[in-house]
């Protein structure tokens, strides 16, 4: 019994090997220097760790990630605030048509974004917002609507009948019940929609790279891409902003998980 | 239906017992009645900005794309001629788009096959009563929070034939040619079927490890609370009739998964076929197409080479793939809601 416990610690310990590993070589890739940064020398420590490119992939990015920040914040603000009026008028109310819907409004975030891209395109051009931060903030506000208001709808229904239905004979009216009752409660909704919509949104790339043409505009995603595609390779610089794309949301991650993995189990229509 | 738990039905009338214990004014029964027709409007009114946008965004656009997929827009300016299926027909010669229909039926498989099993795994490891379980979990986890195209990078790196895991195969003294991981434009069981040979592309085989890699952390989740949901008794149940511990996950605990694995296959499947980002960052289009995907060409396509109508038609069947997936899922998950 004891030998098979040992077993399960070191398929454990495998298994984090594997997850681990890309981190452990961008990490160690980074901090290293050009020289040292080379094909045959890979899983080499560097002889003087440095930050060296961390500093030049700053250097490079940092316009590109300031924009993803002026992108993510305002859409995650708006979506999930939208979510929440979408998700609480599904979660308590019927009116005729609400049944269909709710799975009309659902399958707009399953959809391949390439089947509405061209449209979208001509759409932002013809009110000039093409190729600009607001344009991208409207995009995530709009595609986010499906997935942030079943969120909140499910966390709405978990809320007991008995408080909606206490307030109803205090004489509170729809938005009363909404902004006494259900707003009140609504943090850990606003929580796990908020991150969820930082995630993607931060990490998008699709939109990104047909919504923004000039690299002044660019998130940073579609910059660190870029970056692959300069002459010469600087695998620690390239290496080093990968990890530094990667870091806000490594952060909300790493310090609100538990958040993060409800929405994860949310996207799969779990309630 | 009418009262399921999650759907109360709307009782937004104000009780009348007290308008009938007094003589109510006139004017002010109006305004009641104007302001209960709001109230029941409300929700309606609340939603409608929203439901809007979603037709146009989605909907409508859906509609204007299926639309250009059928005219000869494959120049920078717009030409609206109908000309019916006629770019469906020119992409289905393509080799290019052959190669992507391959890919994408090899990669889907291949990538739902490790996710599930590695997910699985994972979740089984932590469902031993482990030492640390949110540690290990964090851990499995933590892909799903960052980009394809960070993954993309990173993993482009390991499988650089020079280098990386190359590298440790050469010290520990790999017999016989190392691998040529994305630059391998090998099939393996190829079969020449009109331009292009079915089969399984090698160099899809990097990007399927950095896929699982990235997602098997849901599965894991998943097949976790799964695991979690069954109750405990169940299992006793079973012991105290002399099941082996592996009998009990083989006919009690498995079966039960069913429902999740349909979920997880579904969820990752929709995704697989969406594929962008991560091929972008790793291989682009591969030797010979072997890594090309139809989201890749759709973007390749449409935004590098102007041809908008063929654009159009690669998204208008990526949507049909993902349709005959989701469609019947949404159905099912809704009816099941409603059930409970």
């Amino acid at each position: 019994m004891k030998i098979g416990r040992i077993w399960i610690y070191i398929a454990l310990l495998v298994l984090t090997l594997f997850y681990l590993l890309p981190v452990y070589i961008l990490l160690l890739t980074g901090l290293k220097s050009f020289a040292e940064a080379d094909l045959t020398r890979m899983w080499n420590w560097p002889t003087q760790p440095s930050l060296a490119a961390f500093a030049k992939a700053w250097d490079k990015l940092s316009p590109n990630f300031m924009n993803s920040v002026y992108l993510v914040i305002p859409a995650t603000l708006i979506s999930s605030f939208i979510g929440s009026i979408n998700g609480y008028v599904l979660a308590r109310w019927r009116f005729r048509g609400s049944e269909i819907l709710f799975p009309a409004i659902l399958f707009g975030m399953f959809i391949p974004y390439q089947s509405i891209l061209i449209p979208l395109v001509r759409f932002l051009q013809s009110i000039g917002l093409y190729g600009s931060i607001p344009g991208l903030i409207l995009v995530h506000v709009v595609y986010g609507i499906p997935i942030t208001s079943l969120i909140f709808r499910n966390y709405y229904a978990s809320i007991p009948g008995e408080l909606v239905e206490a307030a109803k004979i205090d004489g509170a009216s729809l938005l009363g019940i909404y902004r006494w009752v259900m707003l009140p409660l609504s943090q850990p909704g606003f929580a796990v929609v908020a991150i969820w919509q930082f995630t993607q949104i931060w990490n998008d790339f699709l939109f990104a790279v047909t919504v923004t043409n000039k690299p002044a505009q660019q998130p940073i995603t579609v910059a660190l891409q870029n970056l692959a595609g300069s002459q010469i390779i600087e695998w620690n610089v390239q290496m080093a902003g990968a990890l530094l794309a990667a870091m806000p949301t490594l952060l909300v991650y790493i310090f609100l998980g538990r958040f993060f993995l409800r929405g994860l189990l949310a996207g799969a229509l779990k309630g | 239906m009418e009262k399921h738990p999650l759907n109360p039905a709307p009782t937004i009338s104000v009780p009348r017992v007290v308008e009938r214990a007094a003589p109510v004014p006139r004017w002010l029964r109006a305004i009641k009645e104007v302001r209960h027709r709001l109230e029941s409007g409300l929700p309606v009114l609340l939603i409608t900005p929203s439901l809007i946008a979603v037709l146009i965004f989605v909907y409508g656009f859906i509609g204007w794309t299926v639309y250009i997929s059928m005219t000869r827009w494959n120049d920078v300016l717009p030409d609206y001629t109908f000309v019916g299926l006629r770019n469906y027909v020119g992409l289905f010669q393509t080799p290019r788009f052959q190669a992507d229909i391959r890919n994408t039926i090899v990669f889907t498989t291949l990538f739902l096959l490790g996710a599930i099993v590695v997910g699985f795994f994972a979740a089984l490891l932590l469902d031993q009563r482990v030492k640390g379980e949110t540690f290990w979990r964090s851990v499995f986890l933590f892909p799903m929070a960052i980009s394809f195209i960070v993954t993309g990078i990173a993993w482009q790196w390991l499988f650089n034939p020079q280098t990386g895991i190359n590298l440790l195969l050469k010290y520990v003294g790999y017999p016989g040619p190392l691998p040529r991981w994305f630059t391998d434009p090998t099939i393996l069981f190829g079969v020449k079927v009109g331009a292009i040979q079915v089969g399984i592309p090698v160099a899809l085989i990097p990007v399927v490890i950095a896929a699982t890699w990235q997602l098997s952390g849901f599965t894991m989740a998943m097949y976790l609370a799964g695991l979690r949901g069954i109750p405990e008794e169940l299992r006793e149940a079973a012991r105290v009739d002399g099941a082996s511990e592996w009998q009990i996950y083989r006919y009690v605990i498995l079966p039960l998964l069913r429902p999740v694995t349909l979920s997880a296959l579904i969820v990752l499947g929709h995704i697989s076929l969406k594929i962008f980002d991560l091929t972008v960052a790793m291989t682009g289009s591969g030797p010979g197409f072997a890594t090309d995907m139809p989201a890749y060409f759709m973007f390749e396509t449409t935004f590098r080479g102007n041809h908008f109508a063929q654009g159009a038609a690669i998204a208008t069947l990526m949507l049909l793939m993902v349709a005959a997936l989701i469609i019947p899922y949404l159905r099912y998950s809704l009816r099941r809601e409603t059930e409970l």
